[in-house]
């Protein structure tokens, strides 16, 4: 018997069992119910393949011609919004920690203010904003990833920071320079390398948000794989489930990935 | 002034290329906010030369070095490497070695690439640089590392391989940040000695930061004892054991006894013994004595006391006694002479000189 049991904090096998599969559950049966519903035969029952079929086959591109469109905007926005978290984020997030770490705190609360801010509160406020993002630069799918760059904020940011915090970055800057590196090269060398782990995970999670988001899209009318499924769910339901699973599995394969990320790490250096 | 000093030929001679830098610190001003943590330090390395700079914790001395290497902006005053004022060059060009306290290797680099890292910023070729750091890290008696990470090497083979890191760019000065401190204390002293052989053979011109007074008596040329954002003195380590200038040297450096006494015409007077004073002259009347514990005996008569403690220390043995006025003290002596506790026995002070402050009554 471990100490930990012996104090309580650890349930014993059937309880953990139990546990997970409870839990397990309640994430893996609507998927399975997705999923078994993307082979089902009309309403007559019976299972065919012709749905997935239907997708690769000869009409595909033009039958679901705005769906291939929305999941283009959709990488677009993915790729954009992972470029202003690394562009804007990291940089300001590696200058506060090492130069200015007394704004720490504030970085820390506007990077969190918007996950308390419900979508539809934070689309009020944008709506105004994007009639001068679109003069600006104009109506392209890819604006709103300006948009999303706010709302990846707190997940991108707990990312990066608990591996900021695990480095010690100061005193390696402080050794590269002393060792005749400037800055960019003390980021380049020095810090990234050490900040991958973080950095590939604030990237994955911001993908997934990006992959799965809605409701701004739905309320400023643009078009990404998530309004595009629901329209076509609304003549077609069961491409809509087949994507609908497809983007679940992307994200979640995603997500997999980050929690890889450490460990093979770790691995890779006993 | 490298080829004064002699060169061991344990030392590769891409490294002992090196040549030590005078090092002047003139007027050097630092300020956190209201408070002054350098108040105007005055001092000059001459070439080659090991300087320590000891002191309690925020006395100044880790933002000296900080200043000298360019970590910190200094106010005001100047900093001179080699006749160069280099107080508004940044870190990456002042041509300096530094080894931190720890945890200073590069984590995603292996021992080899972390001291490879200065010379590729110099843009040295790849060739060139494998041979140089592999003639570092045969310097520090880790040849058999080069591919060792940080996390596979232990607290005192890190700072081998940071020292060897910072050494081979031959840089002008090499600046140590209390390198041994994390360290447990065997392997302190071990580290502590070969850097200072590498330092001799080397001739690097050395500023080492410590708060232990016996690594910086241990191994600088000259001590600077540092307080409260200035320099009390700086002189080699037997002028500040035995001439201390100032009272805070006498008591920071080295153990002293803190007894009562009057001074009379000039000298010191405690215990029937009349001692000489150190540093500046003082007006006659009651002053408080720092007298060194080996100035201290036990004879078979004397001032009466009582021992209180005694503890074996390797080559001597210390005991503390407790004189009929209440006051302790403590007295070193050799091994063989070994008192008990409650013992009664007579001291006497040596007419050695000591320094002394005033003491209100």
């Amino acid at each position: 018997m471990t100490a930990a049991s012996r104090l309580g904090t650890e349930p014993n096998k059937v309880t953990r069992g139990v546990i997970l599969g409870v839990v397990g559950a309640v994430f893996a049966i609507p998927l399975i119910a997705l999923l078994q519903f993307t082979f089902r035969d009309g309403l007559g029952g019976g299972y065919t393949l012709e749905h997935w079929n239907n997708l690769i086959g000869e009409d595909a591109a033009r039958t679901y011609r705005s769906l291939f469109q929305a999941i283009g905007n959709s990488v677009v926005l993915a790729i954009v919004t992972v470029g202003i978290v690394l562009v804007l984020l990291l940089p300001t997030m590696i200058l506060v920690h090492i130069q200015f770490p007394k704004f720490s705190r504030v970085l820390e609360f506007i990077c969190i203010i918007p996950i308390t801010v419900p979508a539809i509160v934070l689309v009020v406020g944008l709506a105004p904003v994007y009639g001068v993002v679109v003069r600006i630069f104009g109506s392209g799918a890819w604006t709103l990833a300006f948009a999303y760059g706010i709302t990846v904020l707190p997940y991108a940011y707990r990312a990066i920071q608990s591996n900021l915090d695990a480095i010690p970055a100061v005193m390696l800057s402080e050794a590269a320079r002393s060792l005749g590196a400037d800055w960019p090269t003390v980021l380049r060398l020095v810090l990234l390398p050490n900040l991958r782990r973080g950095v590939l995970a604030a990237s994955f999670i911001s993908v997934a948000v990006v992959l799965g988001e809605f409701t701004i899209a739905s309320l400023l009318n643009r078009t990404n794989l998530q309004t595009a499924l629901l329209q076509i769910s609304q003549s077609d339901p069961y491409v809509a489930a087949i994507f609908a699973f497809l983007a679940l599995a992307v994200a979640f394969g995603l997500l997999l990935l980050i929690g890889r990320l450490g460990a093979s790490r770790k691995r890779s250096r006993e | 002034m490298t080829s004064s000093i002699p060169i061991a030929s344990t030392i590769a001679p891409s490294l002992s290329a090196s040549t030590g830098a005078t090092v002047e610190l003139i007027g050097v001003v630092k300020n956190y906010g209201t408070h002054r943590a350098l108040n105007s330090i005055d001092f000059s390395i001459t070439p080659g030369e090991f300087v320590a700079l000891l002191g309690p914790s925020g006395c100044g001395k880790t933002t000296a070095l900080r200043a000298l290497s360019g970590l910190e902006l200094i106010d005001g005053g100047r900093i001179v490497i080699d006749g160069d004022d280099v107080a508004g060059v940044p870190t990456n060009k002042r041509d300096i070695g530094m080894v931190f306290q720890s945890y200073s290797l590069f984590p995603h680099l292996t021992a080899i690439e972390n001291i490879e890292f200065g010379l590729r910023m110099r843009r040295v070729s790849a060739s060139e640089r494998r041979g140089r750091a592999t003639e570092a890290l045969d310097m520090v008696g880790l040849a058999s590392f080069a591919e060792r990470f940080a996390h596979q090497l232990s607290g005192g083979q890190q700072q081998r391989v940071a020292l060897a890191r910072a050494l081979v760019t031959r840089p002008r000065v090499l600046l140590l940040d209390e390198p041994l401190s994390a360290l447990d204390a065997k392997v302190r002293v071990q580290l502590r000695d070969e850097i200072r052989r590498i330092q001799i053979e080397l001739g690097i011109t050395t500023v080492f930061v410590t708060h232990d007074q016996e690594e910086a008596l241990a191994v600088a040329d000259r001590v600077a004892v540092m307080r409260e954002g200035v320099i009390e003195q700086i002189g080699t380590p037997e002028e500040l054991y035995s001439a201390p200038s100032t009272p805070f040297v006498a008591d920071f450096v080295g153990l002293s006894n803190r007894i009562a006494a009057e001074l009379v015409d000039g000298r010191v007077i405690v215990h029937g013994a009349s001692m000489a004073l150190l540093g500046e002259p003082m007006a006659d009347g009651p002053v408080t004595a720092f007298v060194r514990p080996e100035n201290v005996e036990i004879v078979s008569s004397g001032v009466p006391a009582t021992v209180v403690s005694s503890s074996f220390l390797g080559s001597l043995r210390r005991t503390q006694v407790i004189l009929s006025d209440d006051s302790l003290l403590s007295i070193q002596h050799h091994v063989d002479l070994r008192p008990q506790q409650g013992d009664p026995v007579f001291v006497r002070l040596t007419a050695s000189p000591v320094s002394a402050v005033r003491r209100t009554l």
